[in-house]
């Protein structure tokens, strides 16, 4: 029966699976904004995202008021109170979230297409975008539970090692605050530094417009007209500095009162955009990236119990994001799984991959491609990746022929050249053995 | 603007009739459910098997064994070796996973759609020939173990959580938490597996949900194929386990390691799987409710607590009508700084009390109900959530039909409906409260360099 799965698998891999990517329509609004658009007819709803190059890589000297500037916008906005902006969304279903992390600030809107809905949505839509009041209570209220929130973070070993790593990561380089900010900084954030920062961030220039949805091509237009119309046109924001890299390996331990032990290693990555992606990618995808199957978690929870989850994963992004290796475990056994998963990194770029993992995952990735676009707001997520890094419309296209173009070579020469498994930060936070 | 919302209603409620009549039900000769939901959006599908067993079929000794087993699943069968499932999907592009909730235990992968047999095929030689390893079995416990200590061990709130269950409820099975108790989970043995296994897993006691874009009549074909041959079981009878009747408020406290503190109170509520005598909108007059305390950014608790008087950092409401056995409608939250736990308990009391005193007003009722109907196409998008519906509702001995009805259901709920049910069942003989006291606990950190080269 083995062998007949087998047989049969592979009999049903020769179907070439060649599905269409969406359609994506590109243009630009009169006062600059860049807007992406896919029809999607089926279902009669829209997803509407707004991305400003806006994120805490933006936030000077205070960390937390790119966050804090983008909770803000729904909390008044042409004199209508918090409130009402909620009951004027919600009454007629329409679903309004905000978000705001390292490279991107993001507003986003969920309507159906119907007149009676949409209308009243996306005029609320529009004012809080582009009509922000700020008012101070709001901004005292929001302070305070940003406040509440790092309290938070503090009874988290996940949370706690996250922000040590990314601070010994980054040195002096924007990306090593927490978008959530810190205690001190965000106590001395004030109204008006969060105005200034919304004067000069969200602005057209500076602004990507995503639509998913049941409208026509015309009806796209109108709508992303209507959304930024009154955004001033303003300037795309300047290029971020470029990321130093670090140079020695260091460990950081940190006390916990937990039974486990929380890992996190790693090193700087990749860009969007970079020429080494697809090999990494591939790479990385054998090594941690592919969940139950990756050599780490064989390593880690398949051969040893240590730990339920353990991944690897490149977060690229404007500059270079993380290379980041994580798992929890038990205190006791915290050093065997740490040396388990330095062992393993170490074996992977020293041996590199084997034709035959390499052809499962290409399979992995590539036979599972519709899965990656199969609902709006995939589609809409991967839009927003593309319009806001820039990347080219033929991604779609071109993706699984980047992928199964990767060799076993390029995977092992760009390991060598870009991951150095003995300069790796390393941090643990977690109880005594 | 009354009128203006009952034009909305009235075009949203068109959909589910055209929602059903995409949804085919067929049964196998060895009991095997089959329900297919053709959605021709992408060319994906996702198939999920979903077993009737799952933490609440289980008594004390062998809590979470229903979740040891899902785990035990991906090791190996007569025909496949460790992790070989999880391989094969893989090479076929597949995503893939399980979950055990109370009522259920499921596994599903979502797959492009021509490969929908090789699902059916793995999945229709684990319902039957699973082997449980000693060997395999002790490295999986201790993955467990970690699991637990992630879960629960080391969160402050989960733990309150389960605490407060196992008060809640004496003799119910809802009294013991999914992934079990550590001493149970540390002392499973292979025949407990077996034993549970051959209980439970077999065609007659599983339901398959199919959503994406297939034919059903060949789907049904495919299923006859590879799960035709698979031989029925005698299920064991459940016992009906009735929660005894709470005589008073009951409270406890939970002391741990953590920097703010946390309240959580809940009343006992019926639910439709359990209503006999009861009135059969009570459930979704619940719902309502609920939906009118924390239905959103314009709901009662962020206008009035979490803006308005401003004493909690986050509070929510929650109440899960379709479960198997009655339930909780349950309230947890943070108090802002400078507040205490009492204190919000003591501003949420005040809120039930105006639902018990006052009708909740024409808006806020029609706006629940807008957002439930709305919620409904919304929930479209995800072929995955589709065959979720179908299957929680199948394997809790609810007709899946139920996930369209519910929409109607809630457009019927009357504002003296939600009075009450607030009257009827927000008492103090139905509340458990449950209070995390944060331990207090330094930062401690050291640096240090990497001190012995690895052998690299």
């Amino acid at each position: 029966m083995t062998t007949n799965i087998i047989s049969f698998t592979v009999a049903l891999l020769i179907s070439i699976s060649a599905y269409a990517s969406p359609n994506i329509a590109h243009w630009q609004t009169s006062n600059g904004a860049q807007v992406y658009f896919v029809a999607a007819p089926e279902l009669a709803m829209i997803d509407i995202e707004v991305i400003f190059d806006a994120g805490s890589a933006r936030d000077g000297q205070l960390p937390g008021t790119a966050l804090l500037t983008n909770a803000m916008l729904n909390e008044g906005a042409s004199g209508i109170s918090t409130d009402d902006i909620a009951a004027k969304f919600e009454d007629v279903g329409a679903r309004f979230g905000n978000s705001s992390q390292r490279d991107m600030a993001m507003i986003s809107l969920r309507s159906l297409t119907a007149e009676e809905q949409l209308k009243p949505a996306l005029k609320m839509f529009s004012s809080v975008l582009t009509q922000a009041d700020f008012p101070q209570t709001s901004f005292e209220r929001l302070q305070k539970q940003m406040l509440i929130g790092l309290q938070a973070e503090k009874q988290s070993p996940s949370a706690i090692a996250a922000r040590a790593f990314n601070a010994k990561l980054y040195g002096d380089h924007p990306y090593a605050a927490m978008p959530a900010g810190e205690d001190k900084s965000v106590k001395t954030l004030n109204i008006e530094s969060l105005k200034s920062f919304y004067l000069q961030y969200y602005v057209a220039k500076n602004a990507v417009v995503i639509l998913v949805g049941a409208v026509t091509k015309q009806q796209a237009i109108a709508i992303a007209n209507q959304i930024v119309a009154k955004l001033p046109v303003g300037k795309k924001a300047q290029a971020i500095t470029k990321v130093v890299s670090i140079q020695t390996a260091e460990k950081i331990v940190i006390e916990h009162p937990s039974t486990q032990t929380h890992i996190l290693m790693g090193q700087l990555g990749i860009k969007r955009g970079d020429a080494d992606y697809f090999p990494l990618y591939v790479g990385n995808h054998i090594l941690g990236g592919s969940g139950l199957v990756s050599q780490l978690s064989n390593e880690i929870r398949e051969k040893r119990g240590l730990s339920y989850s353990v991944y690897s994963y490149f977060r690229p992004m404007r500059e270079l994001g993380p290379y980041q290796f994580g798992l929890q475990t038990g205190n006791d056994q915290a050093d065997e799984a740490l040396s388990v998963l330095q062992n393993t990194l170490v074996s992977f770029i020293n041996n590199g991959v084997t034709a035959e993992e390499l052809i499962a995952a290409k399979q992995n990735i590539t036979g599972g491609f519709a899965l990656r676009l199969d609902s709006n707001s995939k589609i809409a997520g991967y839009l927003a990746m593309m319009g806001f890094y820039g990347l080219p419309l033929d991604y779609f296209e071109t993706f699984k022929d980047q992928v199964n173009s990767v060799t076993v070579e390029q995977i092992k020469e760009a390991y060598i050249r870009r991951v150095q498994a003995d300069n790796m930060i390393t941090v643990m936070v977690g109880g005594k053995k | 603007m009354v009128i203006k919302f009952k034009q909305i209603i009235g075009l949203t409620l068109l959909l589910p009739s055209f929602v059903m009549a995409n949804v085919s039900e067929y049964r196998l000769d060895n009991g095997l459910k089959l329900i297919v939901k053709e959605d021709h959006r992408a060319p994906v599908v996702v198939s999920q098997i979903w077993y009737k067993v799952g933490s609440s079929y289980e008594h004390n000794g062998i809590t979470g064994v229903s979740h040891m087993l899902e785990h035990m699943m991906f090791k190996g069968t007569e025909n496949l070796g460790p992790n070989e499932f999880s391989q094969i999907i893989a090479a076929n592009g597949g995503r893939e996973n399980a979950f055990t909730g109370q009522d259920y235990t499921a596994y599903f992968q979502t797959l492009e759609k021509d490969r929908l047999a090789i699902s059916f095929k793995l999945e229709a030689e684990r319902m039957r020939k699973l082997i449980i390893d000693d060997a395999e079995l002790r490295k999986e416990r201790d993955v467990v173990v970690e699991e637990r200590r992630m879960r629960t061990e080391d969160k402050p709130r989960a733990l309150l959580r389960e605490a407060f269950n196992a008060t809640a409820f004496v003799n119910s099975p809802y009294h013991h938490p999914v992934i079990g108790w550590m001493s149970d989970i540390n002392n499973y043995q292979a025949i407990d597996l077996q034993q549970w296994y051959q209980k439970w897993y077999a065609p007659n006691n599983a339901a398959v949900v199919v959503v994406g874009d297939v034919d059903a009549d060949e789907v049904y074909a495919l299923a006859k194929q590879y799960f035709g041959p698979l031989q029925p079981e005698i299920t064991a009878q459940l016992k009906p386990q009735i929660e005894v009747e709470q005589k008073g408020k009951r409270t406890i406290e939970i002391h741990a390691p953590a920097k703010l503190p946390y309240m959580m109170m809940g009343w006992k509520t019926p639910v439709v799987n359990t209503l006999t005598d009861e009135p059969v909108w009570e459930p979704y007059a619940l719902e309502v409710l609920a939906g009118i305390l924390d239905g959103g950014n314009s709901a009662r608790f962020a206008r009035d607590l979490v803006r308005g008087n401003e004493i909690a950092a986050g509070v929510s409401a929650g109440y899960d009508l379709f479960s198997r056995l009655a339930g909780l409608f349950l309230i947890a939250g943070t108090p802002v700084k400078g507040k205490t736990a009492a204190d919000l308990q003591q501003a949420i009391i005040t809120q039930i009390d105006l639902l018990k005193t006052e009708l909740v007003t024409e808006q806020e009722l029609e706006r629940v109900k807008v957002q439930v109907a709305t919620s409904a196409v919304y929930e479209r998008d995800s072929v995955f959530y589709q065959g979720m519906q179908i299957g929680m509702l199948e394997t809790v001995g609810l007709d899946w039909r139920l996930s369209d009805a519910y929409v109607e259901n809630i457009q019927a709920v009357t504002m003296q409906q939600v009075q009450a049910v607030a009257k009827k069942y927000f008492i103090d003989r139905g509340l458990t409260i449950a209070e995390l006291i944060p331990m207090p606990f330094g930062d401690q950190k050291m640096t240090m360099p990497v001190g012995e080269k690895h052998d690299y």
